[in-house]
């Protein structure tokens, strides 16, 4: 275990205290039992998710600039860590726009002032998601090593969606060569659940758009969306499709119920959160995994493979 | 690369005669087919400007039209007359006619952030779409879209407590857009969660719904907030020049 990333700042984001709320307590489970330490961000803020840059992106740039302040000025910690691939995705763009547009320091510094809290300046804090977390400070060998339940026989299609790796630019460590991220095929999530004992499954859709930002304001194209990324992952023989996005994640539960209700179209493919995933390998019960508080029920399926 | 393009000129602007003879020659049916010739004269030649000036648009003169954003999209998979390539031209050249013609799909965006992503002049397409659809709302050519509703709904929430709360949200959208909360597909939705939930959680959720999850001293935040947004709804209506 390296000692980078043992310690970092949590922002959970705001679905994670509501749709998302099995994420957070799985991402909780298993960095206690893997003797990771998340501290969270003391009254933090929505990062703007993906509705306020259509109004202004530099205001969201600002909302998501409030909560890396809070960080360098507050926590003892260089690191935060989002679980949520939109927040990620925010605080990693407010970062690269800082850093190269003297537009967005100027008004997060303008608002920041006039909000009488600290301003943000690049390079001050660094932003990883959940999976950067899991996979630098423990490793696949790590998990290897702490199995307790393997996945084995388990076949799991990873989504990885859009914020993750979209658009390149703003994850300048992505991409960097022999065991980096990368934004074309991305493959963390692969590895840990393979080491978890899992079977992954060629998913040529891992990086497919859910319609997520539309889910309710276009519902009948997010469904259409949502129907290709189930139905390809059942033609590929996955029971399970591994998330790692809240929005993703109630995206897809949500609309795989609308597809059945609205267009008689039943699917059958279930979604569980990776840490969810990895935590049943670990040995955490499905409770504390708060399994029970997604819609999409995998229970029956984890019981028959001996997990739950 | 496949193409996705489809062809620019419409259908009314051909014509075709199923019987015609021209010197002793049949050229009935496709031989005969003939694009009609127009002029443009009805330029806006500040089209670029305008969308320029407003979130999302300020890199659309860096286009050079090799259509890698309309390849790749998501929306035009589905619908192939939804080309962000061509819309960034037509704005371009201040054909403003001919993006009206596509004004009801502008907001349908879903941002993928596919087009940003492989857009080798960091146009950054994705806000390009947006800054369009704001434009033919401003402008009045199109009514409020669903989207700019759940946008104007959500942020709304985060400047009054710093948070936002997804039931909220879900009703907040729905008034808005006059649609009834009650969908079968949100019904089964809350059912399945509702039979499965421990109780604790539920009156946890139930709570949030009255007790607003929020952020502590975010006065002053709302007010610098506030502030702001007025001045940039200030700044986008000058750059169209209307009041
Ligand atoms: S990818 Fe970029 S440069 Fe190419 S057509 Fe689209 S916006 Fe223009
Ligand atoms: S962000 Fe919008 S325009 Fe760009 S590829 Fe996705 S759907 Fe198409």
């Amino acid at each position: 275990m390296s000692e980078k990333y043992k310690t970092v700042a949590y922002y959970p984001g705001c679905a994670l205290e509501g749709t998302g709320h099995g994420y957070n307590r799985s991402t909780k489970a298993v960095g206690r039992k893997l003797g990771l330490d998340l501290i969270e961000i003391p009254n933090w803020n929505c990062c703007g998710a993906m509705e306020v840059k259509n109004i202004d992106p530099e205001l969201q740039n600002y909302l998501s600039a409030r909560n890396l302040a809070i960080v360098a000025e507050k926590m003892n910690v260089d690191t935060v860590m989002a679980p949520c691939n939109g927040c990620y995705h925010n605080l990693k763009k407010v970062e690269h726009d800082i850093a190269k547009k003297p537009k967005t320091q100027e008004v997060v510094d303008r608002l920041s002032q006039k909000a009488g809290h600290a301003t943000y300046q690049a390079g001050e804090v660094e932003t990883i998601h959940a999976l950067d977390w899991i996979k630098e400070a423990i490793g696949e060998e790590g998990i290897r090593e702490r199995v307790k339940n393997s996945l084995k026989g388990l076949k799991i299609a990873n989504y990885y969606g859009c914020m993750y790796t979209r658009p390149r630019n703003i994850f300048p460590e992505k991409d960097q060569g022999e065991g980096s991220e990368s934004t074309h095929n991305p493959h963390y999530m692969d590895d840990l659940l393979r080491a978890a004992g899992a079977e992954i499954v060629d998913y040529p859709l891992k990086t497919a758009c859910c319609g997520g930002a539309h889910t309710l304001a276009d519902s009948d194209t997010s469904t259409k969306l949502v129907l290709n990324l189930l139905q390809t992952a059942e033609d590929c023989g996955a029971d399970v499709i591994a998330t790692e996005c809240p929005t993703c994640h109630s995206g897809l539960e949500m609309h795989q119920i609308r597809a059945e209700k609205e267009h008689g179209i039943k699917t059958s493919v279930k979604m569980l959160y990776f840490t969810q995933l990895l935590g049943l390998a670990l040995g955490l019960s499905s409770r504390k995994l708060g399994i029970h508080e997604n819609v999409s029920d995998a229970s029956g399926l984890l019981k028959e493979r001996g997990l739950a | 690369m496949p193409i996705h393009e489809k062809s620019l000129i419409r259908p009314e602007d051909l014509t075709e005669h199923e019987q015609l003879e021209i010197d002793g020659v049949d050229v009935s049916g496709h031989w005969s087919t003939f694009i009609e010739t127009r002029v443009v004269s009805d330029y806006n030649e500040r089209m670029e400007e305008e969308i320029a000036a407003l979130p999302g648009g300020e890199y659309i003169h860096r286009c050079f039209q090799c259509s890698s954003c309309t390849n790749v999209c998501t929306v035009n998979d589905l619908n192939p007359d939804f080309n962000p390539r061509y819309w960034i031209y037509l704005a371009r050249m201040g054909f403003e006619k001919e993006l009206l013609r596509d004004k009801d799909l502008l907001w349908q965006c879903v941002s993928c952030h596919k087009c940003t992503h492989v857009c080798p002049r960091d146009v950054a397409p994705e806000g390009v779409m947006k800054a369009m659809a704001t434009w033919a709302e401003l402008k009045g050519h199109t009514e409020v879209k669903p989207a700019a509703a759940f946008d104007a709904e959500f942020t709304e929430q985060i400047v009054a407590t710093g948070k936002i709360e997804e039931g909220r949200i879900i009703r907040g959208f729905f008034k808005r857009t006059g649609q009834p909360l009650n969908q079968p597909w949100l019904r089964e939705m809350s059912l399945r969660l509702a039979r499965r939930l421990p109780i604790l959680m539920g009156l946890k959720m139930a709570l949030a719904a009255v007790f607003r999850p929020r952020t502590r001293d975010w006065d002053k935040s709302r007010a610098a907030i506030t502030e702001y947004i007025a001045e940039r709804e200030d700044a986008n209506r000058r750059a169209l020049n209307l009041d």
